[in-house]
């Protein structure tokens, strides 16, 4: 089989690979470009650990090919920090303790920042629908709305000053 | 003995010192290593539920070009039936080898047959594609009912029921009877005026964690082989692999990953037994990742159940008799939790007269893993229901009910022990002062209430605090941070030391690296390891007071040790721990304190929960609009984590209660192997989740501290199910109480 060689933007950075026809964008990430923070609970695009924005809009990486990349902006976990200065998702996340074990984390901290960047100012409904692709099993949910809830209101008092 | 002090640190709501890595995806999990000239490892899995394996070709596979090695269970040294420990529970060695690869028979749909390395993920898959079986299919066990009849089919030709009174002539699928009792049941029954009896059904369910099973391996022939995994319990799978290889355990380094959620699931081994026998035939690095599919059908599994409940009480509210029969599917091989089951059932009561019989039963399911308090939600479901119903037959408050027969300390279990200090009381009185509890429910509503008990464990922890030429520390542990863990070991040493958090860093070391400790499971890591975490930390003082009385010229008697600061109390000179650390040179060497336990006395722990409903009559679909947690912890060591373990077994318990289940076919095929279809709750499906920490402390802990892990997820399965039976005026006694079931309970009732 002959590989196919793809250009990409994946978090601000021009990026080539080659991949098989057939391979995922999630398995791109993961094992051609160890960018190994996309994380794969499912593989079927029903838990969102795998969360990813292309062009800014929130996909499941393991239901997009690799071949898919070609030409787009690719934004993944280990893109939403500033170096080492945290997003205040991130912030947030850590302050209201909003993960326990971890892994659904890099799906729920890409999600809720396509989330706010759309929708400065969720209702916690809207919050709750926003993030229901994205299954957390250790927190019950609560402080990770509290989380996403409390950064909305963060990001919009840094957006006025 | 638990100490009344003011803390410094305790009950802080820091920053978890592993916090940044996990949220900027840098924490490496179970799948995120790969080493130089890696291959990848995949299992053939049993297409069948119930089959003998009469022969097996692989020299199609063998001959494809990417393949590097086939593995089948001929493959590894042979084992025999019998109690095998690598950790706290015995396992049976030939079972655990049996479930790893199939010997003989296939015992259930996607039980592990033979595995294949290739260069690629891709390659292996087509080489397991190549394999010939010839399999005689034979007729799938699939419920508990069927497979204790006399005439059914037996998985088993060598099983025998343990526990009955005579030696059974022929094999059965019931592994085990067993019994407790307490007064006189008849006597009981006979001094009661009102009875209730029900039967009751909970369906196989997956603990659910979002990372599936993952290992990378190495094998070295001449030095030490290498096991990188997601698990609870590093050493536990050191002693499986190594005694299924037949290796010693000082040739087998087994690193813990980050773990993406276990909930007992990940006490055992599936894959790095297979890994390692992979890389050691074909001599190179081998990865294996289970797909979401094989972790529902080959691992872990909380068992199903049928259980019958009847409860007799005097019209003042005074229970007399309380008697169960618990059925526990152990899957495909023997062990289901019934043991726990059996003793936990009536825990929460203070009842004279008791009489509990279990079964453990293998069906053509996966082999049962632990699931969060294993077998205890089960079991108490189906009491508190009948509880429930009793405080309505007697028009008694279901709180004041249980409070009225409440245990308490002196409580004789029908198990054993006599209960120490628990806080099962002061859980119903913070219950009935909540402001839930408080608020009358909307018309359109119902409201459920449900206790729950599980004992939690102590058992072996070690920790190493290495102090620093800077007065900084290492916190060097052997339990697998599942949950924020991490945190408590600095909380924990900060306030023994009077070193600050920031100065203190907890890590996670592999098996070489940090003595034995058991597996994080059973709710103890903060306890247990907390305990070995205070001990290696007074363990340091004590050598930081000697240096600084050697400096000084003084005893270590007249040294005092407050806030990080030796005093000398003969002159008042001061040392801070710093500058003690960094003399350390001219008075001895570094520093390093030791904390190696087999903890005692952990303390049980009691919650209540309170659950609304509303439930959509035309659809039949539940929605649960308010929930309360409370429970006691003994102390919160870190509160925000506390309430998340409340919160995050609330929600698996509603999971439990309303929508998860193995939906099988005739066959014995799971049809619903995917997280689409096996519904675990949603953001969307979920309010927020209240909690109410009770801290009445466990007089064998420092700081008084109880598990909090697993009794979170006891009592929602009936906390959910009478507030549905409530709202529309049924007894729900079968889960999930999903809408087709409730729609039919509403159209049955009308």
């Amino acid at each position: 089989m002959t590989k196919t060689h793809v250009t990409t933007t994946i978090n601000g950075e021009v990026i080539e690979f080659l991949c098989e026809p057939s391979d995922t964008l999630l398995a791109v990430l993961r094992n051609e470009l160890q960018l190994t923070g996309t994380k794969e609970g499912c593989g079927s695009g029903d838990c969102g650990s795998c969360s990813v924005t292309i062009d800014g809009r929130l996909v499941c990486s393991c239901l997009v090919l690799g071949v898919e990349a070609e030409g787009v902006e690719i934004g993944t976990v280990e893109g939403v920090a500033d170096k080492d200065k945290l997003h205040v998702i991130q912030e947030k996340f850590l302050e209201h303790a909003a993960l326990q074990c971890g892994i659904c984390t890099p799906g729920l901290i890409v999600s809720a920042k396509a989330l706010l960047d759309e929708n400065p100012e969720p209702t916690e409904e809207e919050a709750r629908y926003y993030l229901a692709g994205n299954l957390c099993r250790c927190t019950g949910y609560d402080k990770i709305i509290r989380a996403v809830m409390d950064s909305a209101e963060v990001m919009r008092g840094d957006a006025q000053s | 003995m638990s100490e009344a002090r003011e803390y410094k640190y305790i009950g802080q709501r820091t920053v978890r010192p592993d916090g940044f890595d996990k949220v900027t995806g840098r924490a490496a999990f179970g799948a995120d290593l790969s080493l130089p000239g890696m291959i990848w490892g995949k299992i053939l899995r049993s297409p069948y539920a119930h089959a003998s394996i009469k022969s097996i070709d692989t020299s199609k596979a063998e001959a494809h070009p990417d393949v590097m090695a086939v593995v089948t269970y001929q493959d590894y040294p042979a084992v025999s039936s019998g109690g095998f420990e690598p950790g706290d529970g015995p396992t049976d060695l030939r079972d655990l080898a049996r479930n790893v690869l199939a010997d003989d028979k296939a015992l259930y749909h996607g039980h592990a047959i033979l595995a294949i390395a290739a260069r690629t993920e891709a390659a292996a898959e087509k080489a397991l594609s190549l394999v010939d079986i010839d399999y005689e299919v034979l007729k799938p066990v699939m419920d508990v009912a069927d497979a204790m009849q006399p005439d059914s089919a037996v998985l088993h030709a060598d099983l025998f029921t343990k526990g009955l009174a005579e030696q059974p002539e022929n094999p059965s699928n019931i592994a085990t009877r067993m019994e407790l009792k307490k007064g006189d049941i008849e006597a009981g029954f006979a001094a009661a005026e009102v009875v209730v009896e029900r039967d009751f059904y909970t369906p196989t369910v997956h603990q659910g964690y979002i990372e599936p099973h993952a290992t990378t391996v190495r094998y070295d022939d001449d030095g030490q082989s290498m096991v990188w995994c997601s698990t609870q319990g590093h050493f536990d799978v050191r002693a499986s692999t190594a005694k299924l290889l037949s290796m010693d355990l000082g040739k087998l380094k087994v690193i813990a990953s980050e773990i993406g959620g276990g909930f007992g699931g990940k006490t055992t081994v599936y894959l790095e037994p297979v890994a390692l026998m992979l890389s050691k035939k074909s001599g190179r690095p081998v990865k294996m990742t289970m797909t979401r599919d094989e972790v529902f059908r080959a691992s872990g599994p909380g068992s199903a159940t049928r259980s019958t409940v009847k409860i007799g009480a005097k019209k003042d509210g005074t229970i007399t008799a309380m008697q169960a029969k618990l059925c526990y599917e152990a899957g495909a091989f023997k062990g289901s939790p019934m043991g726990p089951g059996c003793m936990t059932v009536f825990t929460p009561y203070d009842v004279e007269n008791i009489y509990i019989e279990g079964y453990d039963v293998v069906v053509n399911k996966p082999k049962v893993a632990a699931y969060r308090a294993p077998g205890a939600p089960q079991a108490e479901f189906a009491a508190e229901m009948v509880i429930n119903e009793l405080a309505d037959e007697l028009n008694i408050d279901p709180i004041e009910l249980r409070l009225q027969n409440a245990a308490k300390e002196g409580t004789q279990t029908v198990y054993g022990p006599k209960l120490k200090a628990v806080g099962l009381v002061e859980c119903l009185e913070a219950a009935k002062n909540s402001p839930h509890y408080k608020q009358a429910l909307p018309k359109n509503q119902g409201r459920g209430l449900a206790a729950g008990f599980w004992f939690n464990i102590g058992g072996q922890s070690s920790v190493v605090i290495n102090m620093n030429p800077d007065g900084t520390g290492t916190i060097v542990e052997g339990n697998p941070d599942i949950g924020g863990s991490r945190a408590s070991m600095q909380l924990m040493a900060a306030e023994e030391l009077g070193i600050d958090v920031s100065k203190l860093n907890p890590i996670v070391a592999d098996t070489e690296h940090v003595p034995y400790s058991a597996t994080t499971g059973g709710s103890r890591t903060t306890f247990a390891t907390g305990m070995a975490v205070i001990e290696a930390a007074r363990d340091v003082v004590q050598q930081m007071k000697e240096r600084a009385a050697s400096v000084w010229n003084v005893t270590t008697e007249q040294v005092d040790w407050a806030d990080g600061v030796a005093i000398n109390m003969t002159s008042d000179d001061r040392l801070t721990a710093a500058e003690i650390c960094r003399g350390a040179e001219r008075t001895g060497g570094q520093i390093s304190g030791r904390g190696n336990i087999n903890a005692r006395g952990a303390g049980p722990s009691f919650a209540v929960h309170l659950c609304d409903v509303e439930v959509d009559k035309e659809t039949g679909k539940v929605d649960v609009v308010r929930y309360t947690a409370i429970q006691d912890a003994g102390k919160a060591i870190h509160p925000s984590y506390v309430e998340g373990q409340y919160q995050g077994g609330a929600a698996q318990g509603i999971g439990w209660a309303l929508n998860e289940e193995y939906i099988y076919n005739e066959d014995g095929v799971m049809e619903n192997a995917g997280f689409l279809d096996y519904r675990i709750p949603l953001a969307s499906d979920l309010p927020m989740i209240d909690t109410i920490i009770v801290e009445v402390p466990n007089a064998f802990h420092p700081f008084g501290v109880r598990g909090v892990g697993e009794t979170g997820i006891v009592p929602p399965l009936a906390a959910v199910a009478t507030a549905i039976s409530d709202s529309i005026g049924v007894r729900m006694t079968h889960l999930p109480c999903s809408p087709p079931r409730v729609l039919k309970a509403i159209q049955d009732a009308s």
